[in-house]
């Protein structure tokens, strides 16, 4: 079964960048399927595939990761400017991040605009097991 | 902090001496995107011989690879780098998946072991490259999360990037797509297989560098 868990920016914003990866990282090895309101640093989503191979073992295969950001294209001049301070002050509110365990996520499909998550057939997967 | 600030002053001297044509010039990417086929070809075509096994099934390299002292030459110009050939960078590594290939489990599962060690390296080294050829399958999807950070935190770090575009000459590879994913950088088509571009690739090299 999907299980999706909405997580706020507001419950990662004082966390340390260790602390929100593993957050995240935590509720994703539940088997559930994060989605964050904004996004992770770049340099906290290379830290977050890191401390996943790390983990990696039997039970957990990895993640499903992709993030979605709002069209920016169309902004200019100050409006540039203010959401640029607003990001450094509040941190990057804006988007979606979506994580999923690699046993329930097969894969995400991602154009700018859409994201499409292809699930596995988890009871398919347990019949052949058993 | 330490790492950022050695770089900074490694490459104040390499430019007052106007040395810093002494590169490190590191090939990322994807698994399977065509990493060591483009370091082979680079290194047989500069040095006369190959870099590493190449194979269908991913993560085929798993050990970060260097070759010292690859001189290129372009009109005139002379480039002289360390080729730095590192494991394809993945979210998710199944040993179920290389049970798949024909692999018996013992081994599928220490190639997975490897796999997620040889990810973990990669992301280590990125602090120390100067520049990075990020290459892409062009038969596959541009916008995939994982070439979306390694570029990210590329950018973060002020390192050059070129976008390869590799295996054009498969009916499949769209550039156009990778181009339109990546517009803020420069993409070269190439079939690092068969050589396909190849001077296309050296000459944007002298550019970025």
């Amino acid at each position: 079964m999907l299980t999706p868990q909405i997580v706020p920016y507001s419950e990662i914003v004082d966390l340390s960048s260790l602390g929100r990866i593993r957050k995240l990282l935590n509720i994703a090895k539940e088997n559930k399927i994060v989605l964050l309101q904004g996004r992770l640093t770049k340099e906290e989503e290379a830290e977050l595939i890191k401390i996943t191979m790390e983990e990696i073992n039997k039970d957990f295969k990895g993640v499903e990761l992709a993030v979605i950001e709002p069209t920016t294209q169309n902004d200019h001049g100050l409006e540039i400017i203010k959401n640029r301070i607003a990001n450094i002050m509040l941190g990057d509110r804006q988007g979606l991040t979506v994580i999923g365990p690699a046993s329930v996520v097969k894969e995400i499909k991602k154009d700018p605009r859409k994201i499409e998550l292809l699930t596995k057939d988890i009871k398919k997967k347990n019949k052949k097991r058993r | 902090m330490i790492k950022a600030l050695k770089k900074f002053l490694s490459k104040f001297v390499n430019n007052l001496f106007n040395n810093k044509k002494h590169l490190k010039l590191g090939l990322y990417g994807p698994p399977n995107g065509g990493k060591t086929t483009l370091a082979n070809k680079i290194s047989k075509d500069w040095l006369g011989e190959e870099m590493g096994s190449v194979s269908n099934v991913a993560h085929e390299t798993r050990e970060i690879q260097i070759k010292e002292q690859i001189n290129i030459k372009s009109n005139g110009k002379e480039l002289s780098f360390n080729l730095v050939d590192t494991p394809g960078i993945a979210t998710k590594i199944d040993y179920e998946d290389f049970m798949k290939t024909g692999m018996k489990e013992k081994e599928a599962k220490k190639r997975a072991r490897e796999a997620t060690k040889g990810v973990i390296d990669s992301i280590k080294w990125l602090d120390e490259m100067d520049v990075v050829v990020v290459v892409l399958d062009a038969t596959k999807d541009p916008y995939d999360q994982v070439n979306i950070t390694i570029i990210g935190n590329l950018q973060a770090r002020k390192i050059p990037v070129l976008l390869m575009a590799n295996k054009t000459d498969l009916k499949k590879a769209n550039i156009k797509k990778i181009e339109a994913a990546f517009p803020q950088y420069g993409v070269v088509g190439i079939s690092a297989k068969y050589g396909n571009n190849i001077d296309d690739f050296y000459k944007a090299l002298f550019k970025l560098v």
